[in-house]
């Protein structure tokens, strides 16, 4: 090795390195950190919805006349949440750091395929997080047309959006770069016997995941150029004619569509959804294997699921589109597709249940995060039923009840799935143990409050309260008698970020803990473990670089003295 | 340590490592410029008059310009093939002759695009959705070619430096670069009727 015989600075080392170990580690503390401040803008949201035109302690005088959050505020706080939680949060902590640290280690490559591209690939994410959140300094405020910046609404909004549009090319092109380098990793730097069959689940994940994002990302990318040519030059891709603002026609050429922006947006954000969920299915099938001591339970079938729902994922997208008037025909095809999707999603949490059938569970911190992601999805996922119908979207539609749906999936569903995730491999990371107490703590307080933030919102949905109320439903009669549910929602939302401070505390004390030297804590099979000690090897991951022989979930095999045959072992 | 099969071929995929990249780096180039595709065929059916491309550009001009792209990818694949006949002049003569056609290229679309800046009364993006689209398509497009200039020409110029050191590799960075480069001048072919003749 000859990296290991210089000693490297700092900055060479932590900052601008290109081990796919530190990149994967750099976008966890990034994203977890992105994770905190989306969490914290919808804080003060909530206290909004709770008690409308009431003034916000602690933070109120940094919002306004009289500390209360202004209407315009609380529409670029909740765009940006969205933007935030999803685009710099959510994805690269599943992909970007879970997909660098780990995919190699899987498959037993000395790095990614173009580790100068993923260097570039974390840094530019880097930089258009940091442009995204200058959206706040700019006059008018941040971008404060919906995470969906619909135009025309988008069109005509203030210079956040200008922001935010420049935010997200830089982060399409940062996912473009970090996709095509785990493809390309995943296909050429399988080490010998690594056989596609013999792949474990979460690099399946990671794989389709990364198609997800090379082919659904660019068609966003040119609807933000579009977008952007319609505010800096005055272009009327999705302006209608003759359109009325404040009283006055705008002065352009008219004759576009706002419906075009929506099919672009959503023929990305459909897939998205997948990217989200995805590389949680991966987490908790590997969590959940070696926690019940046994193999997973049609891992083919796992596999087949998973790219068929990676393909579907792409013809779904107008099921966000049921009202925008575009006739039944094409409802039809597309309320067909939605359910079609379902399938394989159901195939998947079956199958991840069955697994649980007659096994010896270890009920550890990352397999109750596990548990408790296999309820919420299910959950999220029914809920989305009524969602995917045209009939039940007219009453539905941008209600409460889809914000319930999709924090379901994505809140209590992938976080979970990726608080399993960190907890499972921080003894990877770091050669040292987290706290079971604190962990367990944080698991039930964060499971308790999720719910009783987001189960309410079906109940205020079906009421018919819209999702963009500034005040709540207060001022609205069908909202009475839902409205002090807000405030449940509210208490809960804060205590859930209290909650994390187990997490936080955890994460500092154990840090601060001696290592304990063992390199295969769960005595698991996958090669990650079995052939790469507690932390790996600078440079190179492998003392030798494993064969494979098995299969990853080789749990309890008859015969055996161990209750666990590694990957890399001849059996 | 290296990577494995930075150079050489996989044997069960038969790929090296960039090959396989640039290749899927062009499926996103697929989606980005289908994205503005479709998005030029949404704006068309939307209404009802939409002009003719001849009505506002220089199919002549244009003409020309397919011209040189097509011969530009004939010589980008002409340097290839000399490198790998070991032919290092050659390889040096095709690159530049590629390049003055993409040079070419861009100094055409200078003077179409000045001659709607100076039309009266001046055709802009903001005149017309067919401009519009003409000017947002073309444009990324010409970022494109601006681009592969820049990387083709480093390795005309201080890039070639590696065929001392590293033959096969530098190969293989002219394979990629002609791939990219191909594809840009598919888009081309693409944008050329759509376009100025539809």
């Amino acid at each position: 090795m000859s990296e290991g015989h210089h000693k490297q600075s700092f900055w060479t080392k932590y900052i601008w390195s290109t081990d796919h170990k530190v990149i994967g580690i750099q976008y966890g503390i990034t994203s977890l950190i992105w994770l905190l401040f989306g969490f914290a803008l919808m804080a003060i949201m909530r206290y909004q919805l709770a008690f409308p035109g009431s003034p916000v302690p602690i933070v109120g005088n940094l919002l306004g006349e009289g500390g209360i959050l202004p209407s315009e505020m609380y529409n670029s706080l909740g765009a940006m949440h969205g933007t935030i939680m999803i685009f710099l949060g959510v994805v690269p902590l599943a992909f970007g750091a879970f997909g660098n640290y780990l995919v190699p280690l899987q498959i037993g490559a000395i790095d990614m395929a173009f580790p100068k591209l993923n260097a570039a690939s974390y840094w530019t994410y880097f930089l258009g997080s940091v442009i995204m959140v200058t959206g706040f300094f700019v006059p008018g405020g941040a971008a404060n047309s919906g995470w969906t910046s619909y135009p025309p609404l988008a069109n005509t909004a203030t210079m956040g959006q200008t922001v935010w549009l420049f935010g997200m090319i830089m982060l399409i092109t940062s996912s473009l770069l970090g996709s095509v380098n785990i493809l390309v990793t995943v296909i050429q730097l399988r080490t010998d016997g690594m056989t596609w069959m013999k792949l474990p689940i979460f690099v399946w994940t990671q794989f389709i995941t990364a198609f997800l994002l090379l082919l659904a990302f660019p068609p966003l990318e040119a609807a933000g150029v579009l977008q952007l040519m319609d505010r800096l030059v005055n272009t009327s891709f999705f302006m209608p004619s003759g359109l009325v603002v404040s009283g006055e026609v705008l002065q352009n050429a008219g004759g576009g569509s706002p419906l075009l922006w929506q099919h672009l947006f959503w023929f990305l954000a459909h897939p998205e959804v997948y990217v989200l969920i995805l590389p949680a299915f991966g987490i908790v099938t590997e969590v959940i294997a070696n926690n019940t001591r046994k193999p997973i339970k049609g891992y083919k079938s796992l596999v087949y699921a998973m790219i068929f729902l990676g393909f579907m994922s792409f013809v779904v997208w107008a099921h966000h589109m049921y009202l925008t008037g575009m006739g039944t025909t094409i409802g039809a095809f597309f309320q067909t597709t939605t359910m079609i999707i379902s399938i394989p999603s159901v195939v998947i949490l079956t199958a991840l249940l069955l697994s649980l059938w007659g096994g010896s569970i270890r009920f550890n911190t990352p397999m109750l995060f596990a548990l408790g992601f296999l309820p919420m999805f299910g959950i999220g996922g029914l809920t989305g039923l009524p969602l995917g119908l045209a009939a039940a979207d007219i009453h539905l539609h941008d209600t409460y009840y889809v914000i319930g749906h999709f924090h379901y999936v994505v809140a209590p569903g992938t976080i979970f799935a990726l608080f399993a995730g960190i907890y499972y491999w921080f003894p990877k990371i770091t050669g040292k143990r987290t706290n079971e107490t604190l962990g367990k703590l944080h698991f039930f307080s964060s499971f308790l409050c999720m719910n009783g933030v987001f189960m309410p919102m079906f109940v205020t949905g079906l009421a018919g309260v819209s999702r963009r109320l500034w005040d709540g439903g207060e001022s609205y009669a069908h909202a009475a008698g839902v409205f002090q549910l807000n405030e449940l929602m509210s208490i809960s939302a804060w205590l859930l970020g209290i909650a994390q401070l187990f997490f936080i505390v955890n994460m500092i004390i154990s840090l601060r803990s001696k290592k304990t030297g063992e390199a295969n804590p769960w005595n698991a099979t996958t090669i990650d473990w079995t052939d790469t000690t507690s932390p790996p090897l600078g440079h190179g991951n492998f003392e030798k670089v494993p064969t494979v022989y098995n299969g990853p979930y080789e749990y309890s095999v008859p015969g055996l003295k161990k209750d666990f045959l590694p990957q890399s072992e001849k059996g | 340590m290296d990577i494995p099969f930075n150079v050489k071929e996989r044997p069960d995929t038969g790929l090296y490592n960039g090959k396989l990249g640039i290749w899927f780096f062009l499926a996103s180039e697929v989606m980005l410029f289908g994205g503005l595709f479709s998005a030029y065929i949404f704006l068309r059916n939307g209404v009802d008059d939409w002009p003719a491309g001849t009505d506002y550009l220089d199919v002549p001009l244009a003409t020309l310009n397919t011209l040189f792209l097509i011969s530009s990818s004939v010589t980008m694949v002409m340097s290839w093939a000399s490198l790998k006949l070991n032919d290092f002049k050659k390889y040096k003569l095709y690159t530049l002759i590629t390049l003055l056609f993409a040079i070419g290229f861009l100094v055409i679309k200078y003077f179409e695009y000045s001659a709607k800046f100076a039309h009266n009364p001046p055709y802009l993006p903001s005149t017309n959705n067919f401009l519009g689209i003409y000017f947002t398509m073309t444009g990324l497009h010409v970022l494109h070619i601006i681009g592969g200039i820049l990387v083709i020409g480093y390795f005309y110029g201080p890039g070639s430096k590696m065929w001392n050191s590293e033959p096969e590799r530098f190969t293989n960075r002219i394979e990629i670069v002609g791939l990219y480069w191909h594809f840009v001048d598919l888009v081309w072919i693409f944008l050329f009727p759509v376009l100025y003749l539809l």
